[in-house]
């Protein structure tokens, strides 16, 4: 299991590499280069070509790249053009919130996706399912931009449920002490989502030894435990109401992303059920008296789960690019948007980094998903 | 030593040819039969001509009823009309928006160039996808590690983020974007599915026999392999399209594409003349660009979804 592990990560780490090359030599195959944005006629061609020795871009591409993945390497990704800052600490900045509403998004996607996806095979030929399955395709194809301009129209503007844009209210978080800020309360949010995962998960891992039977009533009791202890650690703590804050402004967003992604999952978990519905082993565990519901549960949708799962994490890039749409539409400040700000302004070392952070987060994704295909299907056992 | 001679059989020439066409005829019927079953396929398609239609009819009108003066899509303004957008009238079906140009012209001129985006990026794709995967699956060894690495790497990138970037140092009009979203979904993902299939039929009887017969290597793979992937790219052509067309509007939509008219420009008009925040009652600003990018998207999944269930006997009705 490590050792595979282990592989995997050594052949993420070369694939981003080759990944990072490819960008690199295509964004350098570019006609022209930075000192031709001096388009001053004093400014003449032996001042050019020391002003391009000066920066480097006498050397080889090759050479070039390489200073650039050992600077990367140190965390230097250097200034970005357009914002005077250092790139990484642009990315820094903003990473946390795309981080979040990334892993959001893709959660209740899968989630909402695969529920329904098994209620639609196992209600196959009735009138709801072409209604879904109408649905799910329309929203498969609908317009993104357009249909999170209509939802901020409809939910913001109209209702006035949620807010317009931004991730947080300025009015809200004005005169607070200088160390709270918006990532710290984005890492507090996402500590407390993994600490109740690796919790659910140990104990879903304990309750597998007792008796199915039992088990299936004790489960949501723990479930409830463990989110009233989670809810507790913030309504102790004193800066929850920034917390409600940044999840108010999330809400719309999310709900959108959800709205667009999760007919993929829906309809591919329907065409995977009904596959598995053929199965043998669904008669033979029907025959031995099964209710129906563990039938759907536990021997259908378990065994469709597999390349259900596979697909989504080759969607999840998807989901991604989804995210620069509503980021820019929901004027959410993350790398989405930053990448679509440094593409409109030709701001090189931005889009280098941003790159590079999307390529990591998907590689990472992959890489998760990867592992995970161990827990869930025990047919497989790596070596 | 004789030589050994195929044994000459007479058989008319076009008797061959006629049987074949007797027999994709029917086989065509059959697929027709199995296709309307699906009461979606039906959908999509009568959504399809129903497009179709309008792109057609806009030159016609163009050039009879419509003044180009008034109703060209791009440089149009009515002289009748004093305060744009105006709302839909007799003379303006849908209105006219915040530059004094007819929506409807606009809606129907931009038809036109979605179905030849989405058909060209479909057709390069289908053409790399299916030659690359016949080749990968039928020689195996070097070019197929070497193919599907390259497909595994195209995979990981995030498609329009990808696009996003490229539109940032080339200038990118209709005919760059459909090269680039058919070469790109061409080596990429379509090209795994399409190997996985290739792997399937390579080991069936008819194509060990056409090797035994002396066919080359070329011959097998693109007379027995690929006509035999035809069904499965059918499919994958339809969501290509859906694909091509979603990532021109969004591209459009921000302003990235060297592009006069189409749909996401015209959605983009609208937001960044603020006309989308202001309430329903623009809805001809807001809603018909919008609901074409989706019927039209959807319909073209559709009809591929229902192909599935043709291609995919498993997937049919018990």
């Amino acid at each position: 299991m490590w050792k595979y592990i282990s592989r995997r990560t050594i052949q993420v780490i070369i694939t981003l590499l080759i990944y990072l090359a490819v960008t690199y030599f295509v964004l350098d195959a570019q006609p022209g280069d930075i000192t031709l944005q001096y388009e001053n006629p004093r400014f003449t061609e032996t001042q050019r070509q020391a002003l391009q020795i000066r920066l480097g871009l006498d050397r080889p591409v090759t050479e070039r790249f390489i200073t650039w993945v050992g600077n990367m390497l140190r965390g230097e990704l250097g200034d970005s053009f357009s914002e005077s800052k250092p790139v990484i600490d642009i990315i820094k900045e903003r990473a946390p919130r795309t981080i979040f509403l990334f892993l959001t998004a893709a959660l209740t996607t899968f989630g909402v996706g695969y529920y329904l996806g098994k209620l639609l095979a196992w209600q196959r030929g009735s009138r709801t399912e072409y209604a879904v399955t109408v649905f799910g395709a329309v929203m498969y194809s609908i317009f993104t931009p357009w249909f999170a301009l209509l939802m901020v129209l409809i939910f913001s503007f109209h209702f006035k449920w949620f807010p317009l844009g931004k991730f947080l209210d300025p009015v809200v978080w004005r005169g607070l002490p200088k160390e709270m800020n918006a990532n710290l309360i984005f890492n507090r949010l996402m500590l407390t989502a993994l600490l109740v995962a690796i919790s659910l998960l140990a104990i879903s891992i304990l309750i597998r030894r007792f008796n199915p039977n039992h088990a299936r009533h004790i489960f949501p009791g723990v479930v409830f435990v463990v989110a009233v202890f989670a809810l507790l650690a913030w309504v102790v703590y004193p800066y929850a109401y920034l917390a409600g804050d940044i999840l108010h402004h999330l809400v719309l967003p999310v709900l959108t992303l959800t709205l667009v992604n999760f007919s993929g999952t829906m309809l591919l978990t329907r065409t995977t059920m009904l596959e598995t519905l053929r199965e043998d082993y669904i008669m033979a565990a029907r025959a031995k008296g099964l209710s129906e519901r563990v039938v759907r549960d536990k021997h259908a949708a378990r065994n469709a789960m597999l390349p259900v799962l596979s697909s989504f994490i080759i969607g999840l890039p998807f989901i991604l690019a989804g995210g620069i749409i509503t980021e820019t539409v929901f004027s959410w400040p993350g790398m989405g948007l930053t990448l679509l700000q440094a593409a409109t302004s030709s701001d090189i070392p931005l889009i280098m980094g941003t790159w590079l952070f999307i390529g990591i987060l998907s590689l990472t994704a992959h890489l998760v998903a990867d592992v995970a295909y161990v827990f869930i299907d025990p047919r497989i056992r790596y070596t | 030593m004789t030589a050994i001679t195929s044994p000459q059989i007479n058989i008319p020439f076009g008797s061959v040819h006629r049987a074949k066409l007797q027999r994709s005829i029917k086989n065509l019927k059959e697929t027709w039969g199995l296709f309307i079953d699906d009461k979606i396929g039906l959908l999509g398609l009568s959504i399809i001509i129903l497009y179709a239609m309008l792109a057609l009819i806009h030159p016609i009108l163009m050039k009879t009823v419509w003044d180009p003066r008034v109703y060209d899509p791009f440089l149009g303004n009515d002289p009748l009309v004093l305060s744009n957008p105006s709302p839909p009238s007799w003379r303006h079906l849908l209105g006219t928006d915040p530059m004094g140009r007819d929506v409807l012209s606009q809606l129907m001129s931009s038809t036109r160039n979605e179905f030849v985006l989405g058909l060209l990026a479909a057709i390069i794709t289908v053409v790399l996808a299916t030659s690359i995967g016949a080749i990968a699956a039928y020689y195996e060894g070097w070019p197929d590690m070497l193919l599907m690495r390259l497909a595994d790497l195209i995979n990981i990138l995030p498609f329009f983020a990808l696009l996003v970037v490229l539109s940032a140092f080339l200038k990118m009009n209709l005919w760059v974007l459909a090269i680039i979203i058919g070469i790109l979904t061409g080596f990429g993902g379509t090209t795994i599915i399409f190997k996985a299939q290739a792997l399937t039929i390579k080991v069936k009887p008819y194509i060990e026999s056409a090797k035994v017969a002396g066919g080359s290597d070329w011959h097998v793979v693109f007379h027995h392999i690929v006509p035999n992937l035809m069904p499965l790219a059918f499919l994958n052509m339809m969501f290509t399209v859906t694909g091509a067309i979603f990532s021109e509007a969004a591209l459009s939509f921000f302003g990235l594409l060297n592009v006069r008219m189409s749909w996401g420009i015209m959605i983009y008009t609208t937001q960044v003349s603020g006309y989308m925040l202001r309430g329903i009652d623009y809805w001809y600003l807001i809603l018909p660009a919008g609901i074409s990018i989706t019927l039209l998207c959807t319909a073209f999944y559709l009809i591929g979804r229902a192909f599935d269930s043709v291609a995919n006997p498993r997937l049919r009705q018990r």
